[in-house]
């Protein structure tokens, strides 16, 4: 934040290559999992604005997603909208879900560890209602038809999902970045800092913290139309999963809590790791494993994730030159 | 049909009430936990796979009963959870709630992999001698394994209740939970006692997973299922109320027998994440809502 | 400005604060003393909304703030401070300003020249850029003050500002809340050393076991049997002779 100039040189340099990488990468393999990488720091980012600036903490935000995938998909099958126009809906019925979670919860004082597990509870609720009802398809699932064009959010190569998630992406590093520079993100950091404290200077804590779930609930409804038209299927495990619920927050912790690049760092190292792991054993659960290890380092040694790990240098260094 | 799921309203019950037994020892586990070191245990329920694998494996291999297993799972069970606090999560607690949670989801999602490493996904049970085997109540045949870990369940719930009341290391402990500086200042090594009711907790989850294996299944994400399930009936007993999770236990698993027979099984399982949610936004405190 | 009409405060059976009426005039510092435990944070919070009170009103410039919430009452133009400091402990100095600065403007730059200029009236320019737990407890006390202040209040609620200062850092901050009333914002401070309130407030209130037991200049007051009866029993004595040869 010092820093502006410089650092918006090394924004628009990363940008650029984002935009160019495709051309340089010749293997579908590398694009995919680029794309992943993205993918997963959007949802880092949406889980990032309600966990890491306004410290409410959600092990259930796998139901925004879930949500938005099943809108957008439903009303592209039952009633032939194209997912262009359906993830705007996705956006409103995650925000909505946003709303009714945020207002029911905060309203009644829900804090720390049980608003983490409130949220997880509407995550599985919502599972076993998909489940439960016709228009879902239930426990079979929905299938789409594969008709690739923009006005479907479907792509014949994997460039054009490519663009897709560097656009998700970018709009998350945006929001984030609005609310470094915003009074709204003043009055979340200060609700994560001391909630009394702020609600005695006038920050309306309750609306802030629907605000931000709401915003949440948005990103993750777009974030499930973008996973069903790439993979042309969801079920109830799938767009509910407590495994993706982990994975938007563990991105976030091991990358930095409450700043900007924090999720799309956790993501890449954490998806590196993961490649990695991968191509020397193949076993199930081992990446897993390592996730589980880091998360508990991270949260007992490094609370300001990897991008902490940055800044305490960079303050040091500031502190030996002075 | 309506008349038809009302016959088999009783045997619901009956039903509910022999896993609700069980669900009550796990719920036990994780208040006990709660009330006296204020930490949420999200681990529990992969403590628990763990507690039935062993009880898996050494029917497996040793051929020892479940029931017999208890005598060796439950002390085992309390020596890992007195290490694992004591060595583990104790020391890398920096006193947030938050953080605990998180530390023991990253320690839930390391022994859920662990066990898909070394035990695969597929699902395992196992069947005694006296599996089929069954005591007539006129209206329903209920399994004597089914039985057998009811009773069992309320007697250590019982032992655990003496346990708490009538020892002096349940004084101690109950002395921590209520004034964990007062207890410091008096000699109590609050440390140890911290570590033993964590071990006493996961103790619990030895005896529930020997009770369980009989009439379920195993898993690597068993353990899931009753994470929910316990969160569910601590906050319905009010945390950190031991008779309140025995009621609540009953109160679960009849709801969920009952719901499943009325709504159907998959819609049935809505009743707990509902209770749930509904509990801690409008009674946050339990309906029991003493504590240890 | 303020009226607090008959008001009272439950925890379970303990009556914290009880049927107390009082008032605050525009321009006016006026004082709540007592000794520890008389009720003195807890009538603070049931004023600024921080708690229900179980009876009675609360009225600020003519209209009932009994029930709303503390950002309302907050923008109505009342803000507290907490005795118990509550800073946004890793922000630094300028943003726990500015967080106060945001109730009246959203406008980042225009936040940040105010919460300059707060933390220039208070004294706390050369550590703008300190993180809020780096602070020694007399600059968490004015950090707490400043963004108060911040939040462009025409009333003040300042609860023991001075507590834990010694005397320079007491008459530095003395000079600063006089500095403020002169700018036309009323004051109303809880303390419990006396001293600071002789020199300070033009009226005093005395609460004692949750009951208002006297009032008056604090001249009067310091000679008042009732209040010495109150400070004596509770072994403050100390504190009033100190008060009384200032
Ligand atoms: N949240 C609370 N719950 C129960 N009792 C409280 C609470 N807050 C304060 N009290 C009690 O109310 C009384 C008044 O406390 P307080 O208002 O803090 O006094 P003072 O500020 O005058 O020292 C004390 O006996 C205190 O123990
Ligand atoms: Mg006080």
């Amino acid at each position: 934040m010092k820093l502006p100039f410089r650092s918006n040189i090394f924004i628009a340099l990363g940008l650029l290559t984002a935009m160019l990488a495709p051309f340089g990468i010749s293997s579908k393999f590398q694009l995919d999992v680029l794309t992943l990488i993205f993918f997963t720091a959007y949802l880092g980012q949406s889980w990032n604005i309600l966990g890491g600036y306004a410290g409410q903490f959600s092990f259930g935000g796998v139901m925004f997603f879930g949500t938005g995938a099943y809108t957008s998909s439903i009303l592209l099958s039952s009633f032939g909208l194209p997912p262009i126009i359906g993830i705007f809906a996705a956006i409103f019925m995650g925000a909505l879900l946003g709303l009714v979670v945020g207002y029911l919860s905060f309203r009644s004082g829900l804090r720390g560890s049980y608003f983490a597990l409130i949220t997880l509870a509407f995550a599985e609720l919502l599972r076993v209602l998909a489940n439960s009802v016709e228009f879902t398809g239930g426990g079979v699932g929905l299938f789409l038809t594969y008709a690739p064009g923009l006005y479907n959010l479907q792509f014949t190569s994997p460039t054009g999902f490519y663009y897709f998630s560097l656009i998700l992406l970018v709009i998350s590093l945006a929001i984030a970045i609005w609310l470094e520079r915003s009074r709204f993100g003043a009055q979340l950091v200060a609700i994560r800092e001391n909630e009394d404290a702020a609600e005695a200077l006038g920050v309306d804590t309750l609306k802030c913290k629907i605000y931000a779930i709401m915003i949440m609930g948005g990103m993750g409804g777009a974030a499930g139309t973008f996973y069903a038209q790439k993979y042309l299927y969801i079920d109830p495990p799938i767009s509910y999963s407590i495994a993706l619920s982990v994975e938007m927050l563990l991105v976030t912790i091991v990358g930095g809590m409450g700043t900007v690049f924090g999720p799309l760092i956790g993501s890449f190292v954490l998806h590196t790791v993961n490649e990695i792991a991968r191509h020397f054993i193949s076993t199930p659960g081992l990446s897993l494993i390592v996730y589980g290890f880091i998360l508990i380092v991270i949260i007992s040694y490094l609370p300001n994730g990897l991008v902490g790990l940055f800044r305490k240098t960079r303050k040091n260094k500031e502190n030996d030159d002075a | 049909m309506l008349s038809i799921t009302l016959s088999l309203l009783p045997a619901g019950i009956i039903n509910g009430l022999m896993f609700g037994a069980i669900y009550a020892l796990v719920a036990l586990g994780l208040t006990l936990i709660y009330g006296v070191l204020h930490i949420i245990n999200f681990a529990h329920g992969a403590m628990l796979m763990l507690a039935l694998y062993s009880a898996y494996f050494l029917f497996k291999v040793l051929n020892i009963d479940p029931y017999v297993s208890i005598l060796i799972v439950t002390p085992a069970s309390y020596v890992f959870g007195y290490t694992i606090y004591r060595w583990g999560i104790g020391k890398l607690s920096g006193g947030r709630d938050q953080n605990i949670l998180l530390i023991t989801l990253g320690l839930s999602i390391i022994l859920e992999n662990s066990a898909l490493f070394f035990f695969t996904g597929d699902q395992q049970t196992i069947s005694l001698p006296y599996s089929y085997e069954s005591f007539d109540l006129g209206f329903l045949y209920l399994s004597y394994p089914k039985l057998i870990s009811f009773v069992a369940s309320l007697i250590i719930c019982v032992l655990l209740w003496m346990l708490m009341t009538l020892t002096d290391l349940g004084k101690a402990i109950r002395a921590v939970a209520k004034e964990r500086e007062g207890a410091r200042l008096v000699g109590i090594d609050v440390e140890h006692v911290f570590a033993v009711t964590f071990g006493i907790g996961v103790a619990c989850l030895g005896a529930a997973g020997c009770m369980l294996l009989p009439i379920f299944y195993v898993d690597p994400y068993t353990g899931n299922i009753f994470v929910i399930i316990a969160f569910t009936i601590v906050v319905l007993g009010g945390m950190g109320s031991i008779v309140g999770a025995l009621l609540g236990g009953f109160i679960i698993g009849v709801t969920e027998s009952v719901g499943g027979l009325l709504l159907g099984e998959s819609l049935g399982q809505i009743g707990i994440s509902l209770i749930f949610i509904l509990i801690l936004i409008f009674k946050p405190t339990g309906i029991f809502g003493s504590k240890v | 400005m303020l009226e607090v009409k008959s008001v009272t405060k439950r925890f379970g059976g303990l009556v914290a604060v009880s049927d107390v009426d009082l008032d605050v005039a525009k321009g006016e510092i006026v004082s709540l003393i007592g000794p520890n435990g008389a009720g003195k944070t807890t009538l603070f919070a049931s004023i600024a909304g921080f708690l229900k009170p179980d009876e009675g009103e609360v009225i600020l410039n003519g209209k009932s703030i009994t029930n709303l919430k503390p950002h309302k009452i907050c923008r109505q133009g009342m803000v507290r401070t907490f005795q118990i400091t509550q800073p946004f402990a890793t922000l630094n100095t300028l943003e726990n300003i500015m967080v106060g600065a945001y109730a009246n403007t959203s406008n980042k730059s225009l936040a940040k020249s105010n919460a300059e200029r707060v933390a220039e009236i208070v004294g706390m320019t050369s550590l703008l850029y300190q993180t809020a737990d780096g602070l020694t407890v007399a600059a968490r006390k004015r950090l707490e003050l400043a963004r108060a202040l911040a939040t462009n209040p025409q009333l003040l609620l300042l609860d023991e500002v001075m507590a834990g200062l010694n005397p320079t850092e007491i008459d530095e901050i003395v000079d600063v809340i006089q500095g403020i009333r002169n700018t036309g914002v009323t004051i109303f401070l809880i303390e419990h050393v006396m001293k600071a309130v002789v020199n300070l407030s033009d009226r005093t209130y005395v609460l004692n076991d949750g009951k208002l037991i006297a009032h008056g200049t604090p001249n009067s007051i310091a000679s008042d049997p009732a209040v010495i009866e109150a400070y004596l029993g509770h072994g403050a004595a100390e504190a009033m002779a100190r008060g009384g040869k200032a």
